[in-house]
């Protein structure tokens, strides 16, 4: 019978399957972080088990860590203790870390494509929504929490349902200035926040195997903000590419023969999804988030909706409450929004790629001195990077910040945050009430958004600057 | 986990779709490092700046089936979410959807979540806005919610109801397959990554 790529993945991770039960899943990588493991390796230590595979795990620093002063012990008391908490587990566990400071700390999501131990074909989980980033390779990879934390450091498997399968299918060529994040947020505002629920997502079309793995990870990285239990694309030369050489990735006759596999990780002819949503890419522009979750947004030449257009009861009240969390008024051109805080970083947007987007249209211009920017590398493998290119002195120069390595200004759990009422631009993937500071109102875009709005302290552009 | 059989108690209406895990409790207190003690952050944000949030009325004070919007529980993986649910009194969610991963979450912690269609919930939205002291009793054994004269039944998966009915772990279940996953591990390809040694550099 036919197989999609996920359900080749899943079958090839059957370790036990019985008649009434959840299949057992082996899990090939699994990535831990401070916030959601330490109740884990507490139980653990109650049950007197050990961890069964120390090295296919690996931990690193990132919700918690701020991104200045980072060779100083952090100085909130809650945060130190919780990452202390995680370096006594990973050496008492025998599990490898990067701490902050070290050369491969970072974002969880994107140190593993980075060292190479995210590859095709793999099972990955973490106690992190955003696994499903690691889908852009052809894996099968998604959130868990702590009890399943628990679960897969003592028994290296976990109890899995069946998913669903979803075709989302991008077709043509996105216009100049659109990018993958103006895809990922146009999908989520057709399919909803919660749309794709009990679903893997394959994306697939002309236009997703024309980008980048920078990008590919961008897409699978939101596909939890539709509520997908994962996200995928397969394999291809631009996988292989990005892979070879990496730390961990296979080499000489293994990587020929973990090439020869790879290249079998495709959707089969006949194979049948049970939801398909398609999009033209030549019809997408840069898209924007109005309300408090990623399903709210709309391309950025709209205005901001009015809640009595909404059929749908629940999703009128929604709009309402939305509008009055983030200060906005119906029918407000959506390019007339201003803000106080650029944020470009997260394990969305925080790669080499999206530096470089946000650089190039930054180069010798000023940001508005009414606006903020801070500009936070996903990991100290990219900050060097891009610092190696003069991309910081860009951002410097052009007035922004720049900072070390870390989730910052994504979630409210390190120093960096909104004050109440304040409004940003965020290349993150949450546009939650308080999710950036307990009051403050996010705005999701691109990269290139995020800079051109830096440059004129409204929601713009990039084709809007020109001229300006 | 403590186990799950029948549970009655007052319910609380609500009316809120897609309930994010950030509203639910907030990042800065995923900091601590304990397991319970969450009731704190529960929906914190709603309680300190809405007098009128449904759980600040004293009639839902002491409500410990929580009536919400569909799509609750999106986003973040968050299972402090769930402890957070349950330090705060709450046995029982109903929705008419669920996240799947605070679903999960919650059937590893002895929280029942109940999937009802939107109608249903409007009814029972309806009974417990008109009488705050309604009593809701969510039968695991018999798959049903019954308040006043109604009876509604729900539908869980066998299996989970069945490790919810007698307050298992999953880990303790899975050691009992240890011969196949052994044998899954003898069968893996040997060029699949190892985190250890370090490599590069």
């Amino acid at each position: 019978m036919p197989k999609t790529l996920a359900e080749k993945v899943y079958d090839a991770h059957v370790v036990r399957s019985a008649e009434g039960e959840p299949d057992l899943l082996y899990i090939d990588l699994h990535l831990v972080h401070e916030v959601t493991s330490p109740q884990a390796f507490d139980g653990l230590r109650a049950a007197g088990r050990t961890v069964r595979h120390p090295e296919l795990t690996m931990a690193t620093e990132d919700h918690n860590v701020p991104t200045l002063d980072i060779l100083k012990p952090i100085a909130d008391p809650v945060s130190r203790a919780q990452v202390e908490a995680l370096r006594r587990n990973a050496a008492e566990f025998g599990i490898r870390l990067a701490p902050m400071g070290d050369r491969d700390q970072g974002i969880v999501h994107v140190i593993g494509p980075q060292l190479g131990l995210t590859q095709p074909g793999m099972t990955i989980v973490c106690g992190d929504s955003h696994t499903s980033t690691h889908g852009a390779f052809g894996a099968l990879a998604f959130g868990i929490g702590t009890s399943e934390v628990e679960h897969v450091l003592a028994t290296q498997t976990l109890p899995q349902y069946r998913p669903k399968q979803m075709a989302v299918t991008v077709d043509g060529e996105l216009p100049e200035g659109v990018s993958a994040k103006d895809v990922i947020l146009a999908v989520i505002a057709k399919i909803g926040t919660n749309g794709a629920a009990g679903h893997v997502i394959e994306y697939r079309g002309s236009a997703i195997e024309a980008l980048s793995m920078e990008a590919r990870m961008t897409i699978c990285n939101m596909s939890i903000e539709a509520g997908a239990r994962a996200g995928l694309i397969a394999p291809d030369q631009t996988t292989f590419d990005f892979l070879q050489g990496r730390p961990h990735a296979p080499q000489g006759a293994d990587w020929d023969a973990a090439v020869e596999h790879w290249r079998s990780l495709r959707t089969d002819e006949g194979a049948v999804f049970d939801t398909e949503v398609v999009l033209d890419a030549a019809q997408l522009s840069p898209f924007v988030t109005w309300g408090t979750n990623p399903g709210q947004g709309l391309p950025l030449t709209e205005r901001v909706p009015d809640p009595a257009d909404f059929a749908d009861e629940n999703e009128r009240r929604a709009a309402e409450q939305a509008l009055a969390y983030m200060g906005l008024e119906p029918g407000t051109p959506l390019r007339e929004i201003e803000v106080d805080t650029v944020f470009l970083g997260s394990c969305t947007n925080g790669r080499i790629e999206d530096l470089r987007v946000a650089a190039d249209l930054l180069r010798g211009k000023k940001v508005d001195p009414g606006t903020r920017m801070l500009v936070v590398p996903g990991s100290v493998g990219v900050k060097l990077q891009a610092e190696a290119e003069g991309l910081d002195q860009v951002f410097v120069e052009a007035g922004a910040e720049w900072r070390g390595a870390g989730c910052s200004m994504c979630l409210g759990m390190n120093p960096d945050q909104l004050q109440p009422g304040e409004r940003s631009a965020s290349t993150s993937n949450r546009n939650f009430q308080g999710r950036q500071g307990k009051g403050g109102r996010t705005h999701l875009v691109s990269p290139s958004v995020a800079a051109a709005t830096a440059l004129t302290g409204r929601l713009t552009a990039p084709a809007d600057l020109i001229g300006a | 986990m403590d186990a799950f059989t029948t549970h009655t108690g007052t319910a609380a209406p609500l009316r809120r779709s897609a309930v994010d895990t950030d509203q639910i409790i907030p990042a800065e207190y995923l900091k601590r490092i304990t397991r319970t003690g969450f009731e704190d952050g529960l929906f914190v944000a709603w309680r300190t700046n809405e007098p009128d949030f449904v759980l600040n009325r004293p009639e839902y004070a002491d409500a410990s089936v929580l009536v919400a919007g569909p799509d609750f529980g999106t986003g973040s993986s968050r299972e402090h979410a769930v402890w957070a649910l349950l330090d705060g009194g709450f046995r029982v969610v109903i929705s008419s959807r669920f996240a799947d991963i605070f679903k999960n979450n919650s059937t590893k912690s002895g929280l029942l979540t109940v999937t009802l269609p939107q109608e249903q919930v409007e009814a029972l939205w309806a009974a417990i806005e008109a009488d705050p002291a309604t009593p809701v009793t969510v039968d695991l054994q018999s798959k049903t919610v019954t308040y006043g004269a109604t009876t509604v039944p729900f539908e869980v998966e066998d299996y989970i109801r069945w490790r919810l009915l007698e307050g298992l772990d999953d880990v303790g279940l899975t050691e009992r397959h240890l011969a196949d996953i052994e044998a899954y591990e003898a069968r893996r390809p040997s060029w699949l990554p190892r985190a250890l040694p370090v490599l590069g550099g």
